[in-house]
Formats: C-alpha cells, structure tokens, sequence
C-alpha cells in the first residue's frame, strides 16, 4: 500500500507522424496540488485526456487507489471520482446557472436536494453563486465557477484543471486559488495543467516536467526555483547556431510603437503597449506559448483588425495602423496566418483560384474586375514548380493537399510577389520535417535577399534556428529583443513562464 | 450496445457525384412520395401524376404558361444566388418583388394615359429601384446592428404587403373601379410587349434570360463574384484578403433586391397589367426553393424555375380534374425542399447506430 491516489505507468500513445506520449510514468499522491509543467506539443493535453476517458492509451497502465484503472469515456471517468474543468466552458449561453447545473448531472435528484448541496458546496468552498443569473451575464471566472461547482456535484477524488488561470483576471486567480486549497483541505486531489512558472511554485506541491511527450522529472516543487523549472521544461536547445548577420542593413524598415488593444473578452488577450523595430533583411521571432496574445497580435499586424486602442505602426515612413490588409500589401507587405484552412487558404476552391486572395502591385490578375484566368493560371505553376508542391495540379482544391504542401503553396504565393516585409504566425506548425526544412530554407533566402521577416512561433527550436532576434510575449505584453545567437535559453524560458528575472 | 438512435456523424469526403444528383434524388423522392399520397387519397397515382405534370404542358398554350411561371421564379432565384453564395441569408424576396411592383407600377398608374416607348423602360427601371431599396433595408440593418437578416428581411414583406394593400384601397384605387381594392390599369405602352400572338408568355422572360447571362457571368469571371464566393466558404479568409464584407452585403441585398422588383413590375406590366392585392402567389418564398433545387447554379436555376413552375400549372388542374385542392401545389414544393436537405445533409453526414 501507498498514498499515491494516481500510479501512471508507462503510458504511451501515437499519433501519425508524432508520438504524443512515450512511457509516461509517474504517481500523484493523495490530498496535494500536482501540477503538470510543458511547453505547449509536450504532450500534457494528450495525457490528460487519456485519463479522463477521451483517449485511449496505446500501452501502459493506470493504477487508481491501487486498483487497476480503465475507462473509455467521461461518464465512466466521473462515475469514478475525476472531474475536468476545461480551458473552453461547455455551459449553455442563453440558460441559467441553475439550470446548466441541472444540465450537468449525470444521476436524477430532487430540485430540493440540489438546493441545499448546492448552498453547501458555494459556502464550504468559497464559490459564491447567482442561479437565476443567464450565463451569457457571468465573467469568465464566475462562468468557471460554475463549471467547478457543477463537478463539485459530482463529489471528485480528483479534479483536473487544464490551464485555469488563462481567462482570469488577477483577483479572479486569487480566488480561485482559495477555492483550490479548500478541496485540497478535504482531502481532495487537483491536478493542474499549467505551463506559468509562479503557479506551480506558488499552490503546487509536486510537479512533474514533460517535454516532447516524455516525462522529464517529478519532484517537490520546494526542490525548483523558476529558473530550474524552465531549464528543465525547455531543455537544452541547439546552440551552434550559424545565422548569419552580415547582410543586415542598420536601418529600420518596420516600427510597432506602443500598440495597445482591448478587446473585452475573456478569450482574448488584451495587448498592452508593444514596441519593436525590424532591420532591412532581418528575421525577428516572437516566442511565447500558445493564447498570450499572439493572434491577436497577427490581426493587427495584418491589418484585419484595425481597431487599435493607441499606438503606431510604420513602414518605410508610412503610418499604415489604419490600413486594411490589401492597402498594406500594395505597400509590399505579404502575410501568412497561421491556419491554412479557411484562413490563408479557401479548401473549396482550386489552387488556382487561392491565389486571387493576395494580389500584390505587380500581379496582373484582374483587368476592370474581370479575372484574367492564364496569369493566375501561370503564377499557380510557378509556385507549384519553384517550391516544389505536390499536387496534381493548379485545378486541385486547396483542401486535398498535405498541411506540408498547402504551407509551401501558400507561403510561395506570399514570397514570389518578393515582398519588402514578410509577416509570418506558425509557419511549420504541424506539418512533416520535410516540408519543415524547405520552408525554413525558403525564409532565410528571402532575408538574405533583403526582406525583413517578422516570425511568430510557439516553436522555439524553430526562432532559434532562423531568427536574428527574438523577443517574448507573455500575457499581451512583449519582451525586450534580444540577439538570437547571444541569447540565453533560461532567459528565454524565464520570460515565456511570466518572470522578468 | 447500439443506441437506438442514430448519431449523425460527418463524411471525411462527400462525393462530388452524388453531389451533382442530389436535385434529381429529391425530385424521385417527391414523385414518389406524392403517388403514395395520392393513392391514399383514393386517386390511380399513375392519372393523377399525369394529370398533375404531363397535361399541364401538353399543349403550347401550357407551354407558355410554364413559362410565365418559370419567368418570375428564375429571376428571384438567381438574385438570391448572390445572396446565398455570400451565406447571407435574405428570405425576403417576396417584399422586393411587391415594392418592384409598387415604384414601377405607381409610374404605370402616373402615366396611365400615356402612350410613349420610354414609359415601360421607366417601370423597369424603377421597380429594380423599389426592389433595391427594400432589399437595402435589411442590409443596412445588419451592417450597422448586426441584426439577424433572416427575421427583418421576413418583417419588411409584411410591411410591403400592408404598403400595397393600403395603396389599392386608398390613393391608388381606380376612380372607376366600382370600390374595387384595385388600381387603374397601365396604358398599352407600359406592358411587357407578349412574344406570341395568344400566348402569355411575355418580354420578362428575355430580361430574365439576359439577367442569368450576366449573372453567370460575373459569378464565374469576375472579382466581385469570386469575393461573394470566398465570403462565402470562409469569412476569414475573405478578411485575410482584405474584402470588404460591408459592401459585399450591401451590393448582393441590393442586386437581389433589384432583380425581384424587376419580377414583381413584370408581373404587374405583364400578364395582370395592374396593380391589386394578389400579385404574387408567393414567387418571391417559392424562388428560395428554387434556387437551392438550381443549387444556386445560372443553368441549374433555369430547370428549377422550370420544374417548380410545373407544381403551380399542376395544383391548378389537379383542382379542375381531380377536385383535389390546389394547396396540394405547395405540398409537392415542399416534399422538394425537404428531400433537397435531406439528400444534402445525408452527402455530408451519414447515420450512425454504433455506439462510439
């Protein structure tokens, strides 16, 4: 007998093309705040929803209050005592509080009996709530309140909260922080996904590092300091790296000066006063992991949105914050967003036809609004011969293209106009090593060729292999640049963690 | 443990063939499913099929009354097109069509005893003004508020309605009509000349062919159908682009607008020849099916027109020979529309009885 309540051995599950989770192996002991630490791709969603019962494990077992443990669903994983709060609320917008509660239980109880557990569970565990309030009315860590008290219901051993904090404000945290130790008090066990640095050390009392799938280290987190603990998350990167700064012109061609946006809205990150210059022919990363604002940087980067708080961006002398995205690429400004699909990319429609969604001054696509379908016809071929896409031709839709291949189409449709600035989100997110490294290849020629390139990435391998300076956003703020090749990888990970020092 | 109902779950790949014969499944399915109607109803299926879509257009008086049906149905639905193609989604046709009628007909009862070349060109042109207007409404609406065009676009038909009837029992009555709810009619000048000598079928319907000429036209060759199209599959990839949706709203509710009102002025300087209550057996509602059965396709809509014209030729003989009411019509409009959805949802997604 032991006090683990969660003994995970050698879980291991496969994706195509990545292994997801290999020979996870670690216990969770009863009555503690577990944290799980990793980059995002490391692994830690995979892992969890094999617990909760939406995965199944290819191998490896789980021993749950020393009994073997297997489910295939999260009916069963809840019959059986573990609750998830996820990152997205399942709640129904236009019902009630009350009514989504009722919603949520699994076994039949009488109205009264709800009451009164409901009271006891909103006092013993400070969660206060209004019943009769419509959910669309809550903020987002009321609505996650209600999300735990429905699982409260439940009555859990194990509680799973998968980034809890994201959407929160500050003394929401706090809150929720109280809440959480009130369940620990009880003898409850939480497990908590997280990748912010202070979190784990400040309510966690074990946390287990993964990083490409594999579990790198569990231990106390009174053994870590913030420091330690992004060491150990990032691990050590490659460092003989061989950029090559010599074309760089010292000039700066593109300024983002205290751009500041508000959004009101608990999914997005609001930005607060980013500030950064690029050089002529120089490749600029922007790390950080995956929700702290990146995409919505993107937006205003590309001018889909426009709506900025305060702030300015200039171009070659232009003030271009107002402009929409087809002013700036008359300006030579290309964009590659990060989800092909329906983004930079129409599935529906032919390759050919995907290349009328950029057109750049020297395109000679339209003439008085009338397609001219052979010069789209031969630019198609062009990018399909000189960046190697494998199709079977200009008249195949976007979407029976390979995540490799459509990159490489998109990405040559953006370079062959030979922009003056290239603005980048994910370029070889999820997509094959092949088409990886061609992409790369592609992005420093065109530096070297004299474009500026501004790359945003949750792929740090990836910055530190391309960039010449690279710089950290972190909740809607961005970091200092620093040079790529003199940068320190602690200060990196430090920075992407949320701590300046 | 199998559910015993079905979960419906999406096709990785829906075939591109099936795709292509999902108006003819529905129009199998409707044929037979209205022979088990008729049978239940104590009719021989096979006379009352007959009776219902071959004697309609068994002779070219039939003939040309199809195409007087077909003619109002082919220009609404490819306005339409503009709007479904964009997934916007006006359902309000019917009101364009009435206030068409109304601006080109007001300038028919203007100049009532007025024989001039200019007059119907003028109600031309001022029923796609009034058809336009009225479709405007609803775009401005949801560009300023985001309102939801699906219930204005509906509202402003009964507003139009009430407008028209307002008209033809007040202002617009005709002096010597007896009390009539009817106005004057237009002088000779101000119809749709006829094409046959006998036969109805009149000059709307060469407007109607050419306006599908350009609409294929501009949906297949220009920019501005390529925008509505990629606003369409993907309104973020048209924001990536740079497209700019508030216009693209406000020049398809305008294009639908404007080629419903031509339909309804059409109608009025057409086979009625002036204005009263019932100008409309609900062409402008009818053209929504219409254009879905055409699958929002120039040539596809032309068969449509022509198919669901029949089931308002066939409701009314089936009246005359069967004694069967005439609503037995919409019945078969829309067993169309429901087969159409059901073929269309079913080439997406399949049934699955399999617990996953």
């Amino acid at each position: 007998m032991n006090d683990l309540i969660l003994d995970i051995k050698n879980i291991s599950k496969s994706f195509p093309r990545v292994i997801a989770n290999n020979k996870v192996t670690f216990g969770i002991k009863k009555n503690s705040v577990h944290a799980i630490l990793g980059e995002n791709g490391a692994g830690k969603s995979t892992f969890v929803k094999i617990l909760y019962g939406l995965l199944e494990p290819d191998e490896g077992s789980i021993e749950y209050n020393n009994k073997p443990f297997e489910i295939s669903s999260p009916a069963e994983a809840r019959k059986n005592g573990i609750g998830m709060v996820f990152q997205h609320f399942s709640l129904f917008e236009s019902l009630s509080v009350r009514e989504n509660l009722i919603l949520g239980i699994d076994e039949t109880m009488s109205y009264s009996n709800l009451e009164k557990k409901l009271d006891n569970i909103s006092s013993q565990y400070n969660l206060p709530l209004d019943l009769d309030a419509p959910i669309t009315s809550l903020s987002a860590g009321e609505k996650q309140r209600v999300e735990i008290v429905r699982i409260l219901l439940q009555d859990p051993q194990i509680l799973i909260m998968d980034e809890p904090t994201s959407v929160l404000t500050p003394q929401e945290v706090e809150s929720l922080f109280v809440t959480l130790n009130a369940l620990v008090k009880e003898g409850r066990t939480i497990l908590y996904i997280t990748h912010k640095l202070e979190e784990v050390i400040s309510i966690c009392d074990t946390v287990t590092i993964m990083r490409n799938g594999a579990v790198i280290d569990t231990s106390s987190t009174s053994n870590f300091t913030a420091k330690s603990l992004a060491t150990k998350m990032l691990g050590q990167k490659l460092d003989d790296l061989k950029t090559n700064y010599d074309h760089i012109k010292n000039e700066f061609n593109f300024e983002v000066n205290n751009i500041s946006c508000e959004f009101n809205d608990p999914f997005l990150t609001d930005l607060k006063n980013i500030s950064f210059k690029v050089r002529i022919g120089e490749i600029y990363g922007i790390a950080g992991v995956a929700g702290n604002g990146q995409s919505e940087l993107m937006d205003i980067l590309t001018g889909e949105n426009i709506n900025i708080s305060s702030g300015e961006i200039i171009f070659n002398k232009n003030k271009i914050q107002n402009l929409g995205p087809q002013k700036r690429r008359d300006l030579s400004i290309s964009f590659v967003p990060e989800n092909r699909l329906g983004h930079s990319a129409v599935p529906e429609l032919s390759l050919s036809e995907n290349i009328l969604l950029s057109q750049f001054p020297k395109n000679n696509f339209l003439k008085n609004g009338i397609i001219l379908k052979n010069n789209i016809d031969d630019y198609a071929n062009d990018v399909i011969k000189n960046f190697n896409v494998v199709t079977p031709g200009n008249d195949a839709k976007a979407s029976s293209l390979s995540g490799g291949n459509l990159q490489k189409y998109v990405i040559g449709r953006e370079i062959s106009s030979n922009p003056k600035l290239l603005i980048i989100s994910h370029p070889t997110w999820g997509i094959d090593a092949g088409a990886e490294h061609a992409i790369r290849e592609s992005l420093i020629d065109l530096a070297q060729n004299g474009t500026s390139i501004i790359v945003i990435s949750q792929d740090l391998d990836e910055l530190l292999e391309i960039t010449h300076k690279i710089s950290v956003i972190y909740n809607g703020n961005l970091s200092n640049a620093f040079n790529t090749n003199e940068v320190e990888i602690e200060k990196i990970g430090l920075l992407m963690g949320g701590k300046d020092e | 443990m199998n559910n015993f109902l079905p979960i419906i779950i999406s096709r990785s790949q829906s075939s591109n063939l099936m795709n292509f014969f999902v108006p003819i499944i529905a129009i199998v399915l409707t044929l037979i499913t209205g022979s088990i109607i008729f049978l239940l109803l104590g009719f021989d299926p096979i006379y009352a099929l007959y009776t219902f879509f071959i004697s309609p257009i068994s002779s070219s008086y039939g003939l040309s009354e199809l195409l007087v049906k077909a003619t109002p149905l082919a220009l609404i639905a490819i306005g339409l097109a503009f709007c479904f193609k964009n997934n916007i989604y006006n359902i309000g046709a019917e009101g364009q069509l009435t206030m068409g009628a109304i601006f080109g007909g007001g300038i028919g009862i203007l100049f009532h005893d007025t024989n001039a070349f200019w007059l119907l060109p003028l109600m031309i042109f001022a029923g796609a003004i009034g058809g336009a207007l009225w479709g405007l409404i609803p775009a401005l609406l949801k560009n300023k508020f985001n309102t939801n065009e699906i219930l204005t676009s509906l509202m402003l038909v009964y507003i139009a309605l009430f407008i028209l009837d307002y008209l033809v029992v007040g202002p617009w009555k005709d002096p010597n009509g007896f009390s009539f709810p009817k106005s004057r009619a237009f002088s000779e000048s101000g119809r749709m000349p006829l094409l046959f000598d006998g036969l109805r079928v009149h000059f709307g319907l060469i407007i109607t062919l050419f306006l599908i000429f350009v609409s294929w036209f501009v949906f297949s060759k220009t920019m501005f159908g390529f925008q509505l199209k990629v606003s369409g599959f993907s309104p973020k990839a048209a924001r990536y682009a740079g497209f700019n949706q508030t216009t693209l709203i406000f020049l398809a509710f305008g294009i639908c607008g404007a080629f419903a009102g031509i339909a309804g002025l059409s109608e009025v300087s057409g086979p009625i020849g002036l204005l009263y209550r019932d100008i409309s057996p609900n062409y402008g509602f009818t053209a929504i099916i219409v254009a879905f059965l055409g699958r929002l396709h120039p040539v596809g809509i032309i068969f449509a027109s022509l198919i669901i014209a029949l089931t308002y030729l066939g409701a009314e003989d089936a009246q005359l020979f069967l004694q069967i009411p005439s609503a037995v019509g919409f019945i078969f409009q829309g067993l169309v529309l429901f087969y159409l959805l059901g073929a269309e949802l079913l080439i997406n997604y399949k049934l699955a009885f399999k617990k996953t």
